[in-house]
């Protein structure tokens, strides 16, 4: 697709004379993976939920020595609605800067995505339709009659297949083509009867005063005027023809209203489009069979949505999901751990000096080591959840569980961010986007941060599988996600009661087709994710393990190393000589920065059985959590009883009880989400206010059940 | 008497009829949505309004969501929300 003649060398360039088009199309058309297909890189997530894409995206492109900046709006069913996609959409649409409109369409349900063409039509842009998911549509036996559509809308209409690549070169040959072209073709949607009669006489009027607005035609103005379009009413309120139309428009109205037996101009405006959308659809799909596409997915759903059998299977596969992110993940973590002792022990051979091997050695390796051990779990975790993505089963899954969630003060979509959250909290903060009114939303985010997210993961298996035999451990996984979700969902039920009191949120939302996950685009969702780990853990998480390192190695004490070496020297045999040692050991380190915080914050943590090494580990942990199993690393490895590598986890199970064990993992999974979450949260609540709040209410909660599952354990298991 | 009938035959045609109460695989043509603004215009974007053609497909445990289908679109609704769209029988 690309030309390397006018290969782009600079990020700079783009932009620079691209044709910019705004993507727009209801949710699940197919948008994120045609732009994979436009793009030719894979660089967006796609998804098959509604509101995968949040946020307006931005992606550029060459395509036969043409510069393609593409704007990815929000997938919305209508731009005239009340939610945050809808606003992002419509004011980037109304406002924004671009060339041409790109309007995404399902070939196989065109009658309800004419219903966003229609509204879409009414900006009056330059617009391309491209007609996706040919392939399934022809599958399904639809026929499309592509000229007499673009003689309907009277804009230019592309078949596309963005699953296999189809008619994408022709797509982006149209939008360059339209973009170039001085002219703007003008729709020719035709309303009812009595909507028509009102428009040519608006337009009649204004053709005699020769008024002219934009590039409009006058029949264009006087929909605009009709439907109310705030925008024009806004730009032509100082303009005297108003004097005049007013009446005119008003009467206009009048005649509508009867018509339609409502004064309710929007729900005229829908009307109107839904019998544009019905009679286009009518006019120009063919299908002689019922879908096979359709029928397949009702056939899916008479067992997935069983009355009996519905919340079994969804619990099964959740549960499948652990499992395999546990058992399988194991695999490879042995070899990974042992691969990279041996090769902390080989640098470390090569390294004279001493204080630059312990850095190395026990800062880097030891500590983005840690993090690296993980990777396996989450890209099965992240593998499952792409599934449950792009199949289509999320939303049922929702539909499944919204009496349930109901009870709590939730709405079933609540779960489409809440199971997010087990990848990561900041993805699922921005799909809670999805929830329409403010308070639900709210509820959602402040509970989030409970579910425990993936970089959380290798702090359970860490303490479960130093604790706990691996047939248990697993099971241990399982229930440690289930708690925190219960937990969640009871503080949401508070949260409901006592803050945020009020009506629901309607639930409505569609449930997309079922579709055969693509490999690659799975792919691309785990390679993305992955790789955005790993990168984490080369650069953040080296630099926070450097610096544990240094905070745990200095300020040198002098005269404590003094005291012990004259005293080690003196000792007679050698069992003395190795308890001085580690005194010694644990002397610096207690002395060191890193103890001192740990020291200073050790009241607080005490009564839930942590030492001032895990009241570091978690403080780090605010930083990223993956960070607290490096921290444990670093500190670990130091204090280290012998020299021979015995893993962390064999350290941890030798220095802890189960106890402060269970009592930390309980603090891990309910204390204040990471930085980079926290920040997207408050952003998302709305203000430095709720941060606070979230900083009180996840503290509170985390220390008073760590500290109820501390004493209980105690009182079972004992010290 | 006659208006008995009418009303007789009404019932039975179900003219006064909720989503909520429909069974499934039933159909019925929506008669009147009784929402204002933002749900209204919701059901609207779906393409549920006066005249649309629904199908019943599935209820979760207690009715508590019903899935139907408007237009060869797959929705699900809360009960409380199909019990505002008013339809007849066909
Ligand atoms: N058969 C077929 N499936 C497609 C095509 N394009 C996208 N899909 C599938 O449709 C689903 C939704 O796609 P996505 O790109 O996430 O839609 P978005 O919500 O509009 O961004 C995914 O499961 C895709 O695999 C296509 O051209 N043909």
């Amino acid at each position: 697709m690309s030309c390397s003649s006018c290969k782009i060398e600079t990020p700079k360039e783009y932009g620079v004379g691209a044709v910019k088009i705004a993507l727009a199309g209801q949710p699940n058309v197919g948008k994120s993976m045609l732009i994979n297909a436009m793009s030719g890189g894979n660089r967006v997530k796609v998804g098959n939920f509604s509101g995968v894409t949040v946020d307006k995206m931005e992606v550029c492109f060459e395509h036969h020595c043409h510069l393609f900046d593409l704007i990815d709006l929000p997938g919305t069913y209508s731009i005239d609605g009340f939610t945050k996609e809808e606003k992002v959409a419509r004011d980037f649409l109304l406002n924004g800067e671009y060339d041409l409109i790109l309007n995404v369409v399902d070939a196989t349900n065109l009658q309800r995505n004419l219903l966003l063409t229609t509204e879409l039509l009414e900006l009056n842009k330059k617009m391309v339709l491209a007609l996706n998911m040919m392939d399934e549509a022809e599958a399904d036996g639809i026929k499309i009659d592509k000229e007499q559509l673009e003689k309907i809308l009277g804009v230019k209409v592309v078949f596309v297949s963005a699953k296999r690549g189809e008619g994408i070169d022709e797509l982006l040959d149209t939008m360059h083509e339209i973009a170039e072209s001085s002219q703007r073709a003008h729709s020719r949607l035709i309303y009812s009867d009595p909507l028509e009669e009102e428009i040519i006489k608006v337009r009649k009027f204004l053709d005699e005063k020769g008024f002219s607005y934009r590039d409009w035609t006058n029949r264009e103005v006087a929909i605009g005027l009709l439907f109310e379009q705030e925008k024009l009413y806004k730009e032509l309120h100082d303009n005297p023809i108003m004097i005049e139309l007013y009446p005119m428009i008003r009467e206009a109205l009048e005649h509508i209203y009867t018509h339609h037996e409502t004064k309710d101009i929007k729900e005229i405006r829908a009307n109107e489009h839904a019998a544009i959308a019905r009679g286009v659809a009518l006019e120009v799909v063919q299908q002689n069979q019922a879908p096979n596409s359709l029928t397949l997915t009702q056939k899916i759903d008479s067992i997935l949505l069983n009355k009996y059998l519905g919340i079994p299977i969804f619990l099964f596969m959740m549960w499948a999901l652990f499992w395999l992110t546990f058992e399988f993940g194991n695999i490879p973590m042995e070899y990974i751990d042992a691969a990279i002792t041996a090769f902390g022990d080989f640098v470390g051979g090569y390294i004279v000096d001493d204080e630059i091997r312990s850095l190395i050695v026990d800062g880097i390796i030891a500590g983005v080591g840690a993090v690296l051990l993980f990777l396996p779990n989450i890209v099965i975790l992240y593998i499952g959840i792409a599934l449950l993505e792009t199949t289509g089963y999320m939303s049922r899954v929702a539909f499944l569980l919204d009496g349930f969630f109901h009870k709590f003060g939730l709405h079933g979509k609540s779960f489409i961010p809440l199971v997010t959250g087990f990848g990561c909290t900041v993805p699922a903060y921005m799909a809670a986007r999805t929830l329409k009114s403010e308070k639900d939303r709210l509820i959602t985010l402040f509970i989030l941060g409970f579910m425990s997210c993936g970089a959380r993961l290798p702090v359970y298996v860490l303490f479960t599988g130093a604790f706990f035999s691996e047939a248990v451990a697993g099971n241990m996984l399982f229930l440690i996600y289930i708690l925190g979700a219960l937990i969640g969902l009871v503080m949401a039920k508070l949260l409901r009661i006592f803050v945020f009191k009020g009506e629901d949120e309607p639930f409505v939302m569609e449930m997309p087709k079922y579709r055969l996950p693509s490999f690659k685009l799975i792919w691309h969702t785990v390679y993305s994710n992955a790789a955005s780990y790993l990168k984490k853990a080369g650069t953040f998480i080296l630099l926070a393990s450097v610096l544990i390192w240094f905070a745990s190695n200095y300020p040198k004490n002098e005269s404590i190393v003094e005291e012990y070496s004259k005293k080690i020297e003196l000792a007679k045999s050698k069992e003395e000589k190795e308890k001085l040692v580690l005194k010694l050991q644990a002397k610096e380190l207690e002395s060191s920065y890193l103890g001192q915080i740990g020291k200073f914050s050790e009241p607080f943590f005490a009564p839930l059985g942590f030492d001032w090494r895990l009241s570091v580990a978690l403080e780090s942990g605010l930083a990223a959590k993956e960070v607290i199993v490096s921290t444990l690393g670093v500190l670990y490895s130091i204090g280290k009883v012998d020299q021979t590598s015995s893993s962390l986890k064999e350290t941890l199970a030798k220095n802890l009880n189960i106890p402060t064990a269970l009592s930390f993992i309980v603090f891990v999974m309910l204390y204040l989400p990471c930085f980079a979450a926290s920040s997207v949260f408050t952003k998302e609540a709305g203000g430095f206010k709720y941060f606070v709040y979230l900083f009180l209410f996840t503290t509170t909660t985390a220390w008073l059940l760590s500290f109820i599952t501390y004493r209980v354990a105690l009182a079972i298991f004992g010290s | 008497m006659i208006i008995i009938i009418i009303f007789k035959i009404m019932l039975e045609n179900g003219v006064c009829l909720k989503l909520s109460e429909l069974k499934k695989h039933q159909e019925a043509r929506v008669v009147r949505v009784d929402a204002e603004g933002e749900l209204k215009q919701r059901l609207a974007s779906f393409g549920l309004i006066r005249g649309a053609i629904v199908k019943i497909i599935d209820c979760s445990i207690r009715k508590s969501t019903i899935e139907i289908m408007v237009d060869n679109t797959l929705l699900a609704l809360r009960k409380q929300e199909a019990e505002k769209i008013e339809v007849e029988k066909i």
